[in-house]
């Protein structure tokens, strides 16, 4: 059998809607038989923090400000017309209404089908994030030569 | 008997995805019957499960919906 093609996405956007095209991405790739990787680096970091609401996570006091003020999961904001963050709710309930997989759905689905998810060790740094900061499924911190290394025979998106 | 799934109030990715985790979770051989529209999953549905090596059996429709038997490779 010839090798599973390859999908590897660079998700740095910590956006509510990005995060909507990547995990639709990523599932509708991985159902379709192909290998898919998720790089998660600076603000798409939120997307796989373990605590998905708003915490002081790191030692020093920026990052401790930048983390809290950017939260978790349940705090991505809309990239357009956010609107204090009452949008992204607004737009969860016009998902269900119209049974469009939500971020939750999608996220578990991409869990189920065994997405790679990979964490990115110098924005880890910067935001003073460590690995047990995020969830189980990240399964490894590396850099950038490793990822396109991984890559190499890929087809790379950058949301 | 086969087991079945009905897709056809769901949309794009999770028609496939769907599809995809029920069939990882049966037996080897085991049949299962899709429900779905015309359009994408259609389309794609009876594809993406023969790349993945299992066999479309029959494709029947019923009105609106369509019903794809697929065997578990």
């Amino acid at each position: 059998m010839e090798s599973k093609e390859k999908l590897s996405i660079v998700c740095f956007s910590g956006d509510f809607d990005r995060a909507v095209a990547v995990f639709t991405l990523a599932t509708g790739a991985a159902a379709t038989n192909r290998e898919v990787t998720i790089f998660f680096t600076f603000w798409g970091l939120n997307i796989v923090k373990k605590r998905p609401g708003r915490r002081w996570t790191g030692t020093g006091i920026l990052a401790r400000f930048f983390n809290f003020l950017m939260g978790g999961r349940n705090n991505l904001p809309l990239s357009r017309l956010n609107f204090g963050g009452i949008s992204p709710k607004l737009m969860t309930g016009m998902m269900k209404s119209k049974n469009v997989a939500t971020l939750d759905v999608l996220f578990d689905a991409a869990k189920e089908l065994g997405v790679g998810f990979v964490a990115c060790e110098m924005a880890m740094h910067i935001l003073e994030l460590k690995r047990e900061d995020l969830i189980d499924q990240v399964t490894e911190v590396i850099g950038v030569s490793t990822f396109l290394d991984r890559s190499r025979d890929a087809k790379i998106l950058f949301i | 008997m086969a087991k079945t799934l009905d897709i056809t109030g769901d949309c794009c990715p999770m028609t496939f995805v769907k599809v995809k985790l029920t069939l990882a979770k049966m037996q080897s051989g085991e049949e299962l019957d899709v429900a779905l529209c015309e359009g994408e999953p259609l389309n794609n549905v009876p594809c993406t499960v023969t790349e993945q090596g299992h066999e479309v059996l029959s494709i029947r429709q019923e009105g609106k919906v369509h019903h794809v038997l697929i065997r578990k490779a």
